[in-house]
């Protein structure tokens, strides 16, 4: 067993994220009788997951008895832009309603059909009314459910303890991790037979974004140094809706339920300007009119489901495009009206929490008054490359699941297919890295130089005294990232990014932080600077690879598709495993699907 | 907009005092956003929780002005001019600057006996919308601790803290004893180790709750009347709950076999 100079915590399995994939691994790895860890940034049940809001596909037939797993699979390939690891498609379309009814096992109490089900609510991309929900706070239930669940089975949290690298043992195999705790500064070791990342998203490096100050990629960048393979980072989705006035409010999310009950999209002279933007690929299922769209709403089968719930990538690139035609609102966003569409009764009901939040926030009414919205950095589809079955990363002991695992979304995602993600691969990670530690009883030894090497980088900005403000430097990337590598790239701009990171590098090495070590955000964001940045530099590098448009990658110099490139990943490893190590980026080769679901893809088209 | 002084309490554990901060609010922000300027420039070390800056999370309790409220759906325009102050929580020990120790409501949740349902059918479990409706207005709940911080039981005593859940956590007993499926009788807990009968139904909490939940009303009124309720015999009272189901009409029944 290591002998660390710090705490030491040992595991059989250390889960990394308090969001749905990593609570719903600490419970399977829990219900195999072995010893489980958890560790979190924040609070508990502060995770990311708490913020989601519209619902969690999956094909119940609750509503739509049409529906099951395998229209599920084809729009989730189809909106993915067929990029997807087909194996992760399979098993989210066949295993997410089995994980939802289970949540009611574990005390979540979802909005009820008349029979008294589970009610399904329409998204974007889903052929049928597919997303369980409560109202519009189905992240808050999916994370109090499991997390009630976790402490009922009395699991170790590390509450507000933020990890910094991951650590090997002599075998090479990842054996643990190294963390402060942020109400102390204090250092503190684990060790474990297996590790699960579980980390989220990564967001945080663009100016407008959904995503909180967690979002900064700590796991995407940690799995890669310890040499995982990150796959499609240049997948990156921005949610059609986000607000845009007043300023400070600017990015956050306006849920895509908004459109899945009704609210259409207008442009400053009122013209529902989706019917313009519907691309080959779903123009047999869309509506040609408004009264053949407005029909589907009350009768699916009265007509096509509307323009405006096309998947997420086509509705942000419209509403850029308006905006630039100067058809946008003063505030440079569209019109999002379910005023004139809904009553205030029903949008009070469906939608509390939106009319709660432009209320308290903009002074906007919704239930009178249009929402101003434009697209805002929401998810990374791209992440740590896995083993669909077992969640398996390229590095030995090491596991990931969430949003922090790429493969299942491809190039784009569509909405409520995360937070079945989460619990269909929670699980799945749960047991993979379960299996490996019964496989690996004993357990290893740290290498205490690496632990040293971590510890030492992130307590430097302490040792000098001049340098420059962890903040300015978050500010400026921000820009940079939200105009370089935003929604539409180009090649010139892509490489303007990548030499100036290499400038940030620079800047980073150069951070002194003001005061001690406890509970000091100066200084936890000059740790959190190496993941953004190592972050920022795969994203652009994938950007930089793919000579195409695809999904969440949209590239002006290459507006279209290349049927060569929809064959493969890109894959990125670390040559060196430090945070600004060069990146080695390869081919790999999409999985070869089986002709039965080959043939799935084919039907309805 | 005009200045204002942000007064903002800065300290840990052993002591702290008050510091000023003239700031100038931009058009719409909230306290946090001028909260995270202060970190930004003057004081990049000053501690704030908060995740989600849309009141989903709650993180950011602190008190402004002295009263306990979201940072991040206060909005500076609503406040008085001239001086907004802002302090930690009062009921929970410090950490540092607005960041408390919070310990306590997890210790708490960990003692709540878990949900305990029957087997599920195959298919699912059938409830109705109007029966879940009851806990769902619970479940809003975005533990921002701040009915903990303004409920005087704990807040001016300390020492109650060890035999007593709060408001937070007697939702949590009334959302489980009117879940249509849960079979687990907490009533003698939440009466002689809870401490239910501490409450004096002051309905501060109520009154803080962001998520505007009839904590009082609806819950530790309720609760109150279920809990006093002398015969603690199970079975009769599992009995009472499945009878309560079956009296109603077919449509209205909290749980159906399903076909
Ligand atoms: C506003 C909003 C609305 C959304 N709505 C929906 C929706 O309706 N439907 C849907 O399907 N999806 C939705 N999503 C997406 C979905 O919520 C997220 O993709 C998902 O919750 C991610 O879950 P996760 O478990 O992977 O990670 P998260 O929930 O992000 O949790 C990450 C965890 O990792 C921890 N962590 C990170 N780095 C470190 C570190 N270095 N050390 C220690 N701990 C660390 C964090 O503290 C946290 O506990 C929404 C997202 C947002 C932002
Ligand atoms: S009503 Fe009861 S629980 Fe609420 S603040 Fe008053 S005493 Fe505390
Ligand atoms: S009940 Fe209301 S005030 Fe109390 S913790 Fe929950 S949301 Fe906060
Ligand atoms: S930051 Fe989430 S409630 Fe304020």
């Amino acid at each position: 067993m290591t002998t660390s100079p710090y705490e030491h915590h040992d595991y059989d399995v250390l889960i990394i994220g308090a969001g749905g994939a990593g609570l719903r691994a600490a419970i399977e790895a829990k219900q195999r009788g072995l010893s489980v860890g958890i560790i979190t940034k924040s609070l508990l049940g502060k995770a990311h997951t708490v913020m989601a809001e519209g619902g969690m596909a999956a094909a119940m037939g609750n509503v739509s008895s049409e529906d099951n797993w395998m229209v599920h699979f084809r729009d989730t390939m189809r909106g993915g832009k067929m990029l997807n690891n087909y194996r992760m498609a399979e098993l989210h379309a066949k295993e997410s309603p089995d994980r939802v009814l289970e949540l009611e096992q574990w005390g979540a109490l979802f909005d009820r059909t008349k029979e008294g089900k589970i009610l399904q609510r329409d998204f974007g991309g889903h052929r049928y009314a597919r997303l369980a929900h409560v109202g519009d706070r189905t992240g808050l239930e999916l994370i109090r459910t499991l997390q009630q669940k976790v402490v009922s089975m009395s699991t170790d949290v590390f509450m507000e303890c933020k990890v910094l690298r991951l650590v090997h043992d002599a075998s090479g195999a990842v054996a643990g991790c190294v963390a402060y705790w942020r109400p102390t500064g204090e250092i503190v070791t684990f060790g474990a037979k297996a590790v699960i990342m579980a980390t989220g998203g990564a967001g945080r490096s663009w100016k407008f974004t959904t995503n909180s100050w967690e979002g900064t990629g700590d796991g995407h960048a940690m799995a890669l140094w310890a040499g995982a393979k990150l796959i499609d980072m240049e997948c990156f989705q921005f949610h059609p809706t986000g607000m845009v006035w007043p300023l400070s409010v600017r990015g956050l999310l306006v849920t895509e339920a908004v459109r899945g009950d009704g609210g259409v999209l207008r442009n400053s002279e009122g013209e529902r300007f989706m019917f313009n933007y519907v691309p080959d690929m779903f123009r047999a299922e869309t509506a040609e009119t408004e009264e053949e769209g407005d029909k589907w709403y009350d009768d699916h089968d009265a007509g096509r489901r509307p323009p405006e719930l096309l998947p997420r990538d086509e509705v942000a690139r419209a509403i850029n495009a308006e905006v630039k035609a100067g058809r946008g609102t003063a505030h440079g966003g569209v019109y999002l009206d379910i005023a004139t569409r809904r009553s205030a009764e029903f949008i009070r009901r469906r939608l509390p929490s939106m009319y709660h939040q432009f209320m308290e926030l903009a002074g906007v009414d919704i239930t009178r008054e249009a929402m101003e919205i434009g697209p805002t950095c929401h998810y990374i589809m791209g992440g740590i490359q896995v083993d669909a079955d077992t969640a398996a990363t390229a590095a030995a002991g090491l596991f990931a699941a969430g949003e922090c695992a790429g493969g299942l979304h491809g190039a784009n995602r569509l909405g409520g297919n995360s937070l079945s993600d989460l619990v269909v691969f929670g699980r799945r990670a749960g047991m993979g890295a379960s299996d490996y530690a019964e496989a690996h009883q004993g357990g290893s030894d740290l290498d205490m130089s690496e632990v040293e090497g971590a510890v030492t980088e992130a307590l430097a900005p302490f040792e000098r005294t001049t340098g420059e403000n962890p903040y300015d430097i978050q500010r400026d990337l921000q820009e940079m990232m939200q105009s370089n590598v935003g929604i539409i790239r180009t090649g010139s701009e892509i490489d303007e990014a990548l030499s100036a990171l290499e400038v940030f590098n620079e800047r980073v090495r150069n951070i002194a932080v003001k005061g001690g070590r406890p509970y000091n955000p100066g200084w936890n964001l000059a740790t959190d600077l190496p993941s953004m940045l190592s972050l920022s530099r795969s994203v652009a590098t994938g950007a930089k690879n793919r000579k195409e448009s695809r999904g969440g990658h949209t590239r002006d110099d290459f507006p279209k598709p290349d049927p060569e490139l929809g064959k493969i990943n890109f894959a990125q490893t670390s040559d060196g495993g430090n945070w600004d190590s060069p990146i080695i980026v390869t081919e790999s080769p999409l999985l070869v699907m089986p002709d039965e679901l080959k043939a799935l893809l084919e039907e309805g088209k | 907009m005009t200045d204002v002084t942000m007064r903002i309490w800065r300290g840990d554990s052993t002591g702290g005092d008050f510091q000023d901060y003239p700031m100038t609010p931009n058009e719409g922000e909230v306290v946090l956003d001028v909260i995270h300027r202060i970190q930004a420039t003057a004081a990049p070390d000053l501690a704030c929780r908060w995740n989600c800056k849309a009141g989903k999370c709650g993180s950011c309790s602190a008190e402004i002005n002295g009263k306990p409220g979201l940072m991040c759906m206060t909005r500076m325009q609503d406040l008085p001019g001239g001086t907004v102050t802002v302090t930690p929580m009062k009921a929970f020990p410090i950490i540092r600057d607005l960041v408390t120790d919070v310990s306590f409501n997890y210790a708490m949740a960990e003692k709540v006996p878990a949900f305990l349902p029957p087997p599920m059918p195959e298919g699912g479990y059938r409830m109705f919308q109007q029966d879940v409706e009851r806990g769902q207005e619970f479940r809003k709940c975005i533990e921002c601790f701040m009915c903990q911080d303004v409920c005087h039981v704990i807040r001016d005593h300390e020492e109650n803290k060890a035999h007593y859940a709060g408001p937070r956590f007697f939702i949590r007993y009334a959302e489980l004893e009117m879940h249509p499926l849960d079979t687990n009788d907490r009533r003698e807990l939440v009466r002689e180790v809870m401490g239910l009968g501490y409450c004096n139904i002051t309905k501060c909490c109520t009154e803080v709750c962001p998520e505007h939940i009839h904590i009082t009303d609806n819950a530790i009124i309720p609760l109150k009347e279920r809990v006093v309720d002398a015969d603690y015999d199970p079975i009769a009272w599992l009995g009472r709950k499945i009878l309560r189901r079956t009296k109603r009409s077919a449509t209205e029944a909290a749980v159906q076999p399903a076909p």
